[in-house]
């Protein structure tokens, strides 16, 4: 078993000698981003406070950091990568597809009813 | 080859097309159902969130704290630590499956112990979390619709006017009142009351009155990204006209901080991921000693290990997300 760990991340960029060290080498990794994370939540820096479609540039930054970071949690840590293609598709096709799709009716429903309290005659403001 | 024959090797079993064992394939699947729950939590509160979207909790303002550092602000900290806390029990546990690959017995042992360690420390800092944001720190005064109106001060810090929180415990006046508790003993026997707030409404207005500089800042949030701060004749108008109740900290009904419903959310989602991690705990103490009674070195195989570090991973996962919306965006 031990022999058939993929041992490059990045697409190859970065190759280990042995699995362990790739563990280490992710950690490395994730601290790194954890650390940006939590700078730019503290410092939160004037220039990445534009809007991008509908939400601050920042809160983007952080929601694709997230992501960069659960896909070397289940990809390294949970060897996603050794696993076969149609283990992995459908674990994680089946989740992302349902996720987005929750995702996009909840939040276009909340921003309907902000808008109903916001410009109706329902008044909240007392 | 007939076809019975044939038919007998794809549909007699022993075939693995996905080159997992069933095992670890259903703890794959039960770990895509599990994030659809969690999925579902963090969407609802992103449909409250975008429900009151200019008038939402801002994360920085609630979790200031940090143990041993009293009215110390810093935000954030205490979260990134636990975040680490979580990422460094997430790599002793894949380094444990590593170990059980080549069936070092001494080194799995080890590094489940480290795993069980981290996971407790993720536990207490939880609960540290909890306790800090359920005492709250300043108080406020809910309005008749449920809004929240916090109390402060402007200062001059570095050449420039800071609004700066003041506590209601530090200005509202205490006068003597004949309100009290209602007991089952005595009043009616068969109904109980909620603890009486600290303060009534009534003290916070002296306690204003008597403070000239004391302004009230309210939920809504102003095109510079912060809560807008009433002007001194307007803090009195609210107050008096519209408020009801004096709350402090946060529980399921009341939320010093803001909307009740983020209070709702956080312990709902926050609970659910702790009560993941505590059963996870529990799990990898049983694997661990069974790792100790050597079970998986009779058996040649330490998969065990394998499904229960997917399991503790995921928890780990989860907590990435939830660091995110929760305390990030």
């Amino acid at each position: 078993m031990a022999q058939d760990h993929k041992l490059e991340i990045f697409r190859g960029l970065w190759k280990f000698k042995s699995n362990t060290q790739k563990i280490w080498g992710v950690l490395a990794f994730l601290t790194f981003v954890t650390i940006i994370e939590v700078a730019l939540g503290i410092f939160k820096p004037e220039s990445l406070m534009g809007k991008f479609l509908g939400m601050k540039l920042l809160n983007w930054i952080f929601i694709i950091l997230t992501i960069v970071k659960a896909y070397y949690i289940t990809w390294d840590f949970m060897h996603m990568r050794d696993e076969t293609k149609g283990l992995r598709r459908a674990v994680v096709w089946t989740a992302i597809f349902l996720i987005l799709y929750l995702i996009f009716i909840l939040l276009q429903e909340g921003g309907y009813v902000f808008d109903v309290y916001d410009e109706g005659y329902i008044k909240r403001d007392f | 080859m007939s076809t019975a024959v044939v038919e007998g090797k794809t549909w007699g079993g022993g075939n693995q097309p996905l080159k997992a064992s069933y095992g670890k394939m259903m703890m794959w699947f039960f770990i895509v159902s599990d994030a659809l729950t969690f999925s579902g939590f963090l969407a609802a509160y992103g449909f409250s969130r975008y429900k009151f979207i200019d008038a939402w909790p801002i994360a920085d303002e609630v979790f200031t704290h940090f143990p041993f550092l009293h009215g110390v602000d810093a935000p954030m900290y205490y979260v990134a630590f636990m975040t680490f806390v979580l990422i460094m029990s997430s790599v002793t546990m894949v380094l444990a499956v590593d170990a059980g690959h080549h069936l070092n017995k001494a080194k799995v042992t080890l590094y489940m112990f480290l795993t069980i360690i981290g996971g407790l420390i993720f536990v207490g800092s939880q609960a540290w979390e909890w306790n800090t944001f359920i005492k709250g720190d300043y108080g406020a005064v809910q309005t008749k619709g449920g809004n929240i109106l916090q109390f402060g001060h402007y200062t001059e810090k570095d050449g420039e006017q800071v609004f700066k929180r003041v506590a209601v415990r530090d200005f509202a006046i205490t006068t003597a009142s004949e309100r009290t508790q209602h007991e089952r003993k005595n009043g009616l026997w068969y109904v109980d009351e909620a603890p009486l707030p600290p303060y009534t409404v009534g003290e916070v207005v002296e306690g204003l009155e008597a403070n000239e500089d004391i302004l009230v800042r309210t939920q809504i949030i102003n095109e510079e990204g912060e809560k807008t701060v009433l002007s001194r004749a307007e803090s009195l108008r609210q107050i008096k006209e519209n408020g009801k109740l004096v709350v402090e900290g946060a529980n399921l009904k009341v939320n010093e901080y803001g909307s009740p419903l983020f209070a709702d959310f956080f312990f709902f989602i926050t609970g659910f991921h702790g009560f993941h991690v505590f059963s996870g705990v529990v799990i990898n103490i049983i694997i661990f000693f069974n790792v100790v009674l050597g079970t998986y070195e009779k058996r040649k195989s330490y998969e065990m290990v394998e499904k229960v570090g997917l399991y503790w991973h995921f928890v780990d996962l989860v907590w990435v997300f939830v660091f995110t919306f929760f305390y990030l965006v």
